[in-house]
């Protein structure tokens, strides 16, 4: 890595030796993903469970910058079961849309590339590894296998064409041979009552600035779910929207998936949207998964301290603090990770041990996994010196309220 | 004589948009943006304004500074005075007093003034210091607000989008202002350092006895920041009240329904949720009699008729409901 000066700037010669050597890197890649007939043999292999819907297996997608590599996810290995909801939460620059984008393989080339690790997407008879998929056969499956609900309503719909020609695109486009525009329309039609849009003739022939807010993200979950996919990416569906359409919109989503057998992601940085819709839970902080379970354990049983931070950070209604929990620090510069434990700076739970090289992960239960010193058969006794914090209080806080609920 | 115990009297506030179309652009209506809002605001205390996006919140906020034209109707009394009685000069003095800060830190900050400048232009304006003590004051306030001394001479793309937020605030705190209009400052942040925001806020606050108006969609931290609380439906300000009073009793179809649709961050927590039908009405062309009886599950043949007018249910607590008890 090159030489930072004290102000943290690059010289210009440094930066025009990084990008050389990243052309080399990526132009490479672009040559191996643009190729045409591309065996079988190199894309299709077996899932590990085929329960799963989706399977991360130590995922590592880089950004091939001008000031150097920037490893937004750095190993990250998790799975999305059929039919249930993973919710993965984190704090912007984490790596959760970076991961959901690999899926789909929308990384913005050729800077983005999924570098090693392998991401198998079942589909019913064949199951692909995404990460070597070549171009030609992932258009095939975006839309149809995978589908993605984007963040923003108001930037997503395109403001020149009339929503009804817009979902009929991605109809015509995945299911649409041999069909005539008439049953093209009809399907649109279907697919924008499906969410629930009572007008739906009448607001396939809108703008999408003539509708509010919820109504758009109802024409984006109809455009993703129009051809029908087993996986959907729904990457913070309702931060843009008020929390009475949040709560029309999280209804909308679990009924549909209920309706569709789908499995869903469910990125988004609201504990209390993750709490209401996931089973299983997954938190990323820097590009890497410090915790995983379900629902219940992670809500319950927080273990990492960033969890516990997060936590403690988020005001709830009807519970009384002095003064909000605020994590100390900030994340690390993504291009020079540090190779102790990326979390340690920030931590007040940190022991001695937390020096060494990055922790690897522990299984608390059989679906409950943290990354972290404490958990360490050999530190436990030391992690139970270290419990004068806020920190501390917010994990019984957390196991008491479900004591609460088994008494009741 | 006004009561000097307020630093902001808001009474029946009105700001009307003018909608213009047809032949010569005439005007054919009008968005009633903000239709009726009073409320006063104790020195030194936070009053949240909760609601969803489009009854009004925010031109409330820019009503009240005299930032969206000429008001409608009603009067705003900052300190005792009549805000729009003022002539130019002595409004620009008291622009020093009120202040805003906006909601996207990333499009109100200036892509081409190096954060110094954005935060001290306003200081020079207004000669709050004099010029020897210009740089030191800067840094003073950059301190304050969590921003090193270097951090002067960067942009505001160099920065994350919660440094951003607190350049807004430096920016806002330079004029030592009373009172500051915080339009949803944290909404566009991650929830660590929305904490970070809401504590220097709350610092700032006491060190200075800032009085806020604090807009916000979002009911856990509104509950977390305020004093007293009014929400807002379609211009109109439906319940109003001491933060306890609010929370603990709300009285308003719309405060219960606003209040169940928030998501509890516990998975087993059995939702009781009041899911309110369809969205908020056009404020160009809003319902007759009560403008929620249109969504609201217990609405009468008087509500489709008749204005509510606001009503004191408890000692404090303000509520615009004919249903209510």
């Amino acid at each position: 890595m090159a030489n930072k000066k004290e102000n943290g700037y690059l010289t210009s010669k440094e930066i025009r030796a990084i990008s050389k050597e990243n052309r080399r890197i990526t132009g490479e890649m672009e040559k191996k993903w643009k190729r045409k007939n591309v065996p079988e043999s190199e894309y299709i292999t077996k899932m590990r469970d085929p329960q799963n819907a989706v399977e991360f297996d130590d995922l590592h997608s880089y950004f091939y910058t001008d000031s150097g590599v920037v490893k937004s996810v750095d190993g990250v290995s998790f799975d999305v079961p059929i039919g249930k909801t993973v919710g993965i939460v984190g704090e912007s620059g984490c790596g959760k849309s970076v991961t959901s984008l690999s899926l789909m393989q929308l990384l913005q080339r050729p800077q983005g590339q999924i570098v090693s690790g392998e991401i198998r997407l079942n589909r019913g008879g064949k199951v692909y590894n995404i990460a070597n998929t070549p171009q030609e056969i992932m258009q095939d499956l975006r839309g149809n296998a995978i589908s993605m609900i984007f963040q923003e309503p108001m930037t997503s719909l395109n403001p020149v064409f009339r929503i009804g020609d817009q979902v009929d695109e991605v109809i015509a486009l995945h299911e649409g041979k041999g069909k005539s525009k008439e049953e093209i329309r009809r399907q649109t039609i279907e697919a924008l009552e499906l969410v629930g849009i009572a007008n739906s003739e009448g607001v396939a022939k809108m703008f999408p600035h003539e509708l509010s807010g919820g109504m758009r993200q109802r024409v984006m979950i109809a455009m993703a779910l129009a051809c029908h996919p087993r996986v959907i990416i729904a990457d913070e569906p309702t931060t843009a929207l008020d929390v009475t359409i949040q709560a029309q919109i999280l209804d909308l989503l679990r009924d549909l998936k209920d309706r569709i057998n789908a499995s869903i992601m469910l990125i988004t940085h609201d504990l209390g949207v993750i709490a209401e819709m996931a089973d299983y839970v997954v938190v990323m902080y820097a590009g890497r998964v410090v915790e995983k379970g379900t629902a219940e354990e992670i809500f319950y049983h927080p273990s990492h301290p960033y969890t516990l931070g997060l936590m403690a950070s988020k005001p709830v209604v009807g519970r009384k603090v002095s003064e909000l929990y605020s994590i100390p620090g900030k994340v690390p510069n993504p291009i020079n990770m540090p190779d102790y434990c990326y979390f340690r700076d920030r931590c007040e739970l940190k022991l001695g041990c937390c020096d060494g090289e990055y922790p690897h992960e522990i299984r608390l239960s059989d679906t409950h996994v943290v990354s972290c010193y404490r958990y360490y058969e050999e530190h436990k006794d030391e992690a139970k010196m270290n419990t004068n914090s806020n920190l501390i209080k917010t994990a019984e806080i957390a196991a008491s309220r479900e004591e609460v609920k088994e008494d009741a | 004589m006004p009561n000097s115990d307020y630093i902001l009297e808001v009474k029946d506030l009105k700001k009307y948009f003018p909608i213009k179309g047809g032949y010569l652009d005439r005007k054919v209506g009008s968005v009633k943006a903000v239709d009726g809002v009073t409320f006063s605001l104790p020195r030194g205390t936070t009053m949240g304004l909760v609601g969803e996006s489009g009854c009004g919140k925010t031109t409330t906020g820019r009503t009240i500074l005299r930032l969206a034209g000429e008001k409608t109707g009603g009067s705003v009394l900052f300190e005792g005075k009549e805000v729009y009685d003022l002539d130019k000069k002595q409004m620009r003095a008291l622009r020093t007093k009120m202040q805003i800060i906006f909601q996207d830190p990333f499009s109100s900050l200036s892509p081409r003034l190096p954060v110094g400048e954005i935060i001290g232009e306003a200081v020079k304006e207004h000669n709050i210091v004099p010029k020897a003590e210009y740089e030191e004051y800067i840094d003073k306030v950059m301190d304050e607000c969590g921003l090193q001394p270097f951090h002067k001479s960067r942009y505001p793309h160099e920065f994350s989008g919660g440094q951003r937020q607190r350049i807004c605030i430096a920016r806002a705190l330079a004029l030592n202002p009373d009172f500051v209009v915080c339009d949803e400052p944290v909404s566009a942040l991650d929830v660590s350092i929305q904490a970070q925001i809401i504590n220097l806020l709350n610092k700032l606050q006491e060190e200075r006895h800032l009085s806020y108006l604090f807009i916000s969609h979002d009911l856990s931290v509104v509950e977390h920041i305020s004093d007293s609380v009014g929400v807002m439906y379609l211009g109109n300000l439906v319940e109003y009240g001491k933060k306890e009073d609010i929370f603990r009793n709300p009285l308003h179809p719309y405060t219960k329904a606003l209040f169940s649709a928030i998501p509890n961050p516990d998975p087993h927590a059995k939702m009781n949720r009041v899911v309110l039908e369809g969205s908020i009405p056009s404020p160009a062309n809003p319902p007759s009699g009560c403008k929620f009886h249109t969504r609201c599950p217990y609405a009468t043949e008087r509500c489709k008729t008749e204005l509510p007018i606001q009503r004191e249910m408890e000692k404090g607590h303000f509520v615009s409901c004919h249903e209510a008890k």
